[in-house]
């Protein structure tokens, strides 16, 4: 099974990059852009039994090493 | 005085430290990272400073998962002595034996450069040889230095005086080089055995060098 996971800043942990490229984007003329967040994406390819045990033992992953739950959220898509 | 460093593969930091001890009278011992014992005669464990695991995913993220970190946990536990030095802070944030998390610098640089630090807290055995409010200079190098805790934490910090160091200039007034919550450059936990700081006190131990400020803090260590 394949499974996404998507790390972010909290919201009020201010994001020093995601700034940046708001910045640069306004500079290239971009306007419209109210906010830029940059995360990371981490792609998993996991043995699982059915979907919610995937869930569960990714969840798992993340509150351990992919995400450091003191500054970071982070969400998770299954593709079956 | 016994002083074990730990080296991880990314380490770079560890003969500075092994200098700077030795300098001061210490016995030296590297423990490489896949060690699972630390020594009952070790007076202090220093995780040194550098990239371990190249910084990957995030600094300190899959160091604190190598073998030895149990064991430097268990010593904690039972009251044993545990200086992080910059990467080595980032290993002890993210093992949760410090509170708080270290972030990219709000400027995204690197910042390499001697810094002033001004002493916040003195009541603990690392700080001990300085006055309250004293301004030390002491060489800082990272990239992920930007110390964050949320309100409540940084609250209990201040309550149980467990922070350690504020960026300042050389006058004292705070002076914030990379975004750290109240331009916090180190604490410690609230047993107050287990410390953490950004700058590299190992690397400010010869006047010649542009400062020996560092040299008491590694004297806090020692016995007297």
């Amino acid at each position: 099974m394949k499974a996404i996971v998507n790390v972010f800043l909290k919201p009020g942990v201010l994001d020093s990059q995601g700034k940046a490229v708001h910045h640069a984007l306004g500079a290239l003329k971009f306007g419209g852009v109210n906010d830029v967040r940059v995360g990371k994406q981490i792609v998993l390819d996991i043995d699982a039994i059915d979907e919610a045990a995937a869930r569960a033992e990714i969840t798992e992953m993340c509150e351990s090493l992919l995400a450091n739950t003191v500054i970071e959220d982070y969400t998770i898509e299954l593709e079956s | 005085m016994n002083v074990a460093i730990v080296q991880f593969p990314g380490t770079n930091c560890e003969y500075d430290t092994q200098y700077a001890f030795e300098k001061l009278g210490a016995k030296t011992e590297l423990i490489w990272h896949k060690e699972t014992v630390i020594s009952d005669s070790t007076d202090l464990i220093v995780i040194a400073g550098g990239f371990s695991y190249g910084d990957y995913l995030r600094s300190g993220a899959i160091a604190r998962f190598s073998p030895i970190m149990n064991a430097v946990e268990s010593y904690a536990e039972k009251g044993g002595k545990v200086l992080g030095i910059c990467n080595g802070f980032q290993v002890l944030t993210e093992s949760r034996l410090l509170p708080g998390a270290l972030k990219r610098n709000n400027n995204l640089h690197f910042i390499s450069r001697h810094h002033h630090l001004k002493i916040a807290g003195n009541e603990n055995v690392f700080l001990k040889k300085f006055e309250k409010g004293s301004v030390v200079n002491i060489p800082i190098a990272h990239h992920d230095g930007n110390y964050y805790i949320d309100p409540d934490g940084l609250n209990a910090l201040y309550d149980n005086d467990q922070v350690l160091l504020h960026y300042c200039d050389a006058e004292g007034n705070i002076s914030n080089p990379n975004g750290s919550v109240d331009a916090i450059a180190g604490v410690c936990n609230a047993a107050k055995n287990i410390f953490g700081l950004m700058p590299h006190p190992e690397r400010a131990i010869e006047s010649v060098l542009g400062s020996d400020d560092g040299i008491a803090m590694l004297e806090g260590f020692f016995a007297s």
